[in-house]
């Protein structure tokens, strides 16, 4: 079981910002050198991309798999650094990095979670991933303040009026659940059709059917109107016609893509989006500081797992100097002493 | 080699020289050529990071298929001709071609 923890103040040897393949194999390779690790990631859930976006496709270039899914290799990650107790906190982004006095960090959320930790591990991908937004005037104004991007508690909404816009399978799913729990729910879509999920789309045109639901085809959510708080919604579809919805809340569901974000404002060296990094052990410009995985870059740099895996064993290396205050780590192999747990 | 044109915001529309020979994706070429084109799925169909227009070129190229319509349906904003980079597999009959970039860049360093 992961150890996804509500705490607000975490201390750790090892912060790593990013729980994808990359970055959860580096607590295995900073636990072999007995260093604590505590992960940060913006979704939700573990595994980065292979869990967002393709879970169910096959990898072929893990040393050792001549295939395995996606998610199978999270899973298989997952059990194999448990013995090194991880911590989780997740559905947070990293916003803020702050060094102290003694040459350790503190790191803070969007949620106001802090991190304190000797060494800082970004683990980041292509960056976090943040919903896609609408190009509607005023969207960020009502955001939190009736436009959500996410649904993380659903009984928010219940008796409440809602409009979902997207025509992908999140706006499916979600449809169908929040209408039960909604006073009103009206699902705008861009097309005329759903192409994803056919069972789900055909239940979502089936509550259409029977009035429990609104649903706006070949229709797009133009502007809101709000005072304080979001107030309603105004459709076009495809002739001009306009329609006023007045709502609650205001849920876009266009997906979610990759944006550096916060990290870009760390002083770091940077290279066309990624973090210019020396291969001897993948530090950063700022000691203490390493970047591992797909976020990097260096002259031959490839972006694939198997690269980001190597690049967490020479960092953890070159981290233990720093966390155990100058010592040298001994090298062992596993087969020689197994892996011994803490 | 055909060549291929990439509108930029000002209207000018830039060639670029491509091999057919070596089985790319226009998704791979935008790419090497230095365009804002991240790719995160790495040409599944997945992200719409490489998504395009296609502003000119023969009609077969303006339609999507099934794959890349179901993620073109999750996107807030397409047009008619809308076609995901990674899905457009380079061919001689591509000559001329013209796209416009339209995957998100907003946020990026």
């Amino acid at each position: 079981m992961l150890n996804i923890t509500e705490e607000k103040t975490i201390s750790t040897d090892i912060c790593i910002i990013g729980a994808g393949p990359v970055g959860l194999f580096a607590v295995f390779e900073a636990g072999l050198l007995k260093m604590r690790c505590h992960l940060v990631d913006a979704l939700p859930q573990i595994g980065g991309q292979l869990s967002e976006i393709y879970p169910k496709k096959p990898i072929y270039d893990i040393p050792g798999y001549p295939e395995v899914l996606a998610q199978d290799l999270v899973n298989n990650l997952e059990q194999q650094i448990a013995p090194f107790h991880p911590s989780f906190t997740l559905g947070e982004r990293v916003e803020e990095l702050e060094r102290l006095e003694d040459d350790s960090f503190r790191l803070q959320t969007n949620e106001g979670t802090e991190i304190y930790c000797k060494v800082v591990v970004i683990a980041g991908g292509l960056g976090c991933f943040e919903p896609r937004k609408p190009a509607i005037e005023n969207l960020e104004t009502y955001e939190g303040k009736g436009i959500h991007y996410i649904v993380k508690n659903p009984e928010r909404y219940r008796g409440k009026k809602l409009v979902l816009a997207g025509g992908g399978d999140s706006a499916l799913d979600w449809t169908l659940y929040l209408a039960e729990l909604a006073e009103e729910l009206t699902l705008v879509h861009r097309g005329s059709t759903f192409r994803g999920a056919p069972d789900s789309a055909a239940k979502v045109m089936a509550l259409a059917d029977q009035n429990k639901i609104n649903l706006r085809l070949n229709a797009n959510v133009t502007s809101i109107i709000g005072n304080g708080h979001l107030n309603a919604c105004i459709l076009s579809d495809n002739e001009k016609n306009t329609e006023v919805i007045n709502t609650d809340y205001f849920i876009p569901l266009f997906g979610l893509s990759p944006k550096l974000g916060p990290i870009a404002d760390w002083n770091l060296n940077l290279d066309k989006n990624a973090i210019a990094v020396h291969t001897e052990d993948y530090s950063t410009n700022i000691p203490g500081i390493y970047a591992i995985g797909d976020i990097n870059t260096y002259p031959g740099k490839l972006k694939l797992i198997l690269c980001g895996f190597h690049e967490a064993a020479l960092m953890s290396h070159s981290a233990y100097r720093i966390v155990s205050g100058g010592k040298k780590p001994s090298f062992k192999y596993t087969t020689v002493n197994g892996v011994q747990t803490f | 080699m055909i060549t291929l044109y990439v509108e930029e915001n000002n209207g000018e529309r830039r060639p670029i020289e491509v091999p057919t020979d070596m089985s790319l994706s226009l998704m791979e070429v935008l790419k090497a050529s230095d365009y804002p084109v991240q790719a995160t799925c790495g040409g599944m169909a997945l992200c719409a990071t490489c998504h395009v227009e296609v502003l000119d070129g023969d009609d077969k190229y303006k339609e999507a298929t099934d794959p890349e319509l179901e993620m073109l349906d999750t996107l807030p904003e397409v047009s008619d001709t809308s076609r995901l980079a990674c899905q457009m597999r380079i061919e001689d009959e591509m000559d001329g071609l013209v796209v416009r970039i339209l995957a998100q860049e907003e946020g990026y360093v």
